[in-house]
């Protein structure tokens, strides 16, 4: 590999994707349906006084069959923004490798870090690349949030798979689980809930659409595996230790078996 | 019609150089040095926009003198370079030699083939992954690919044997951050004159920083780490 040099008309400028395409790396491509393919499930996302929080689960699936029990569903993007994916597996995970790529190779290309907006639209700009793709089922469905430093706000934003981004007011869900987590936090949601509570309440919305949507994996006791969560706030993106992570869950499963034997 | 003059070979490269040395003596010079956590970069830079210092990649930083236009062409070049291979292969296989080489490659051949050599010398800075030993690296690229490594320190730009005189003397290795910058700072100042924070431009590799071992001194925080 030599030193990348343009000329001033073909510079690629601080857009990683454009630089890759004038180096010519190919893009997947394939006639027909790709079926079979791993697919990722359930996330949501959720604003409370500090921030943002996001919460995946860790199955992925290729129709009935469990492809992956371990697969992390929710990203940092940079410093203060993350994503969380659902749809096609390998598609997604290679989307926010590049995303994340792009907020770096922009950041240190123009010394300054994009606008939360510009972020989002970014990433809206790489679903919408990927159509071709979605067309023969390998769809990308981001969740994307952050903590928008100008505005002293945590924001989220939701896609469909043309790359249409929508801003949320309050919460966001995306997967195959969605339905039944989007009727928790519906039920749970307040305005400027706490990092706790609203920790509780992501956990308890991926448990509720585990519990009713087979692609959805809950906490795994016997693995030791649990959804991830993560917050985003004013000093920046921070996982949820799996300790806490553990007692959240514990929690919720106790207050099941209590409340009607655990049906 | 004129004849053209023969110019010998010796004569020509020694002009270019020459050209290339008086513009890089009219900027101010920069320092590195390898302290106890890291590397620290000091440079004398009354802008605070347009930087002399950036970072590369995780462990890896970058920094010029000469031509603004010149080296940032060449920082962005080497952003470019290291987050494609970090991007084709892993993040781990970016590394400082091979990107002073590459730099050394184009400098060279810019130098000899092309109407005008580069006015500029850039410093490539690398530490390793590991706390508890850094291994620091520098690579100090000259003007016509001349590459100098180093582990200690390096200094680059006009007037380098009077800083290095004034800052050779006082260099220790395991240095704390803030004896480090003082020492530096002295030596691009001299005697006669004092800089302070506004006419500096700060910046230091070290793992305490994450990931991106890259980050600048500036504001509150350079102002109570100087003497």
């Amino acid at each position: 590999m030599t030193l990348p040099r343009f000329s001033p008309e073909n510079d690629p400028g601080p857009d990683f994707s454009a630089l890759i395409d004038k180096y010519g790396m190919p893009a997947i491509s394939s006639q027909g349906i790709i079926e079979n393919l791993p697919h990722g499930t359930t996330c949501v996302a959720i604003k409370y006084n500090d921030g943002v929080v996001l919460a995946g689960d860790r199955r992925a699936t290729s129709g009935h069959h469990i492809s992956f029990r371990t697969i992390e569903k929710v990203f940092q993007s940079d410093s203060h923004s993350g994503v969380a994916i659902s749809g096609a597996a390998g598609p997604a995970v290679e989307m926010v490798k590049l995303f994340q790529l792009q907020l770096e190779h922009y950041e240190k290309v123009e010394g300054n870090s994009l606008s939360l907006e510009g972020k989002a639209n970014q990433l809206g700009n790489m679903i919408r690349q990927n159509l071709p793709a979605a067309m023969q089922g390998l769809a990308v469905v981001p969740i994307f949030a952050g903590y928008d430093l100008r505005e002293n706000a945590g924001r989220i934003f939701q896609y469909d798979v043309t790359g249409g981004r929508f801003e949320e007011a309050a919460f966001a869900t995306t997967g195959s689980g969605s339905l039944h987590a989007t009727t928790v936090i519906k039920m749970g949601f307040k305005d400027k809930l706490n990092q706790q509570d609203a920790v509780a309440l992501a956990a308890n919305a991926i448990f509720e659409a585990s519990d009713e949507d087979s692609a959805t994996g809950g906490p795994d006791l016997i693995r030791d595996l649990f959804p991830t969560i993560a917050v985003i706030k004013a000093n920046g993106f921070e996982m949820i230790s799996h300790d806490k992570v553990v007692t959240t869950f514990t929690e919720i499963i106790n207050s099941r078996k209590e409340q009607n034997g655990g049906t | 019609m004129s004849m053209p003059f023969y110019v010998s070979p010796e004569q020509m490269m020694e002009d270019r150089a020459d050209y290339a040395r008086k513009g890089i003596a009219r900027g101010r010079a920069l320092i590195a040095l390898s302290y106890k956590k890291g590397i620290l970069i000091v440079a004398e830079n009354p802008s605070n926009t347009l930087y002399k210092i950036s970072e590369i990649y995780d462990r890896i930083a970058f920094a010029g003198v000469g031509k603004y236009n010149e080296f940032d062409q060449l920082r962005i070049a080497g952003v470019r370079h290291a987050d494609l291979k970090g991007y084709s292969f892993s993040r781990e296989d970016v590394d400082a030699r091979n990107l002073a080489n590459q730099y050394a490659q184009m400098l060279g051949q810019i130098f000899t083939h092309e109407m005008k050599p580069m006015e500029v010398e850039i410093l490539v800075a690398e530490i390793s992954h590991q706390v508890d030993d850094i291994q620091p690296q520098m690579f100090h690229i000259l003007y016509d690919g001349t590459v100098k490594d180093g582990t200690d320190y390096a200094v680059l730009g006009g007037e380098t044997e009077v800083i290095l005189e004034r800052f050779s003397p006082g260099y220790k290795p395991n240095m704390t951050l803030s004896k480090a910058l003082a020492l530096s700072v002295k030596a691009l100042s001299g005697d006669e004159r004092e800089l302070f924070s506004d006419d500096l431009e700060v910046a230091e590799l070290s793992l305490k920083n994450g990931r991106r071992s890259f980050r600048r001194i500036t504001g509150d925080e350079l102002t109570d780490l100087l003497p």
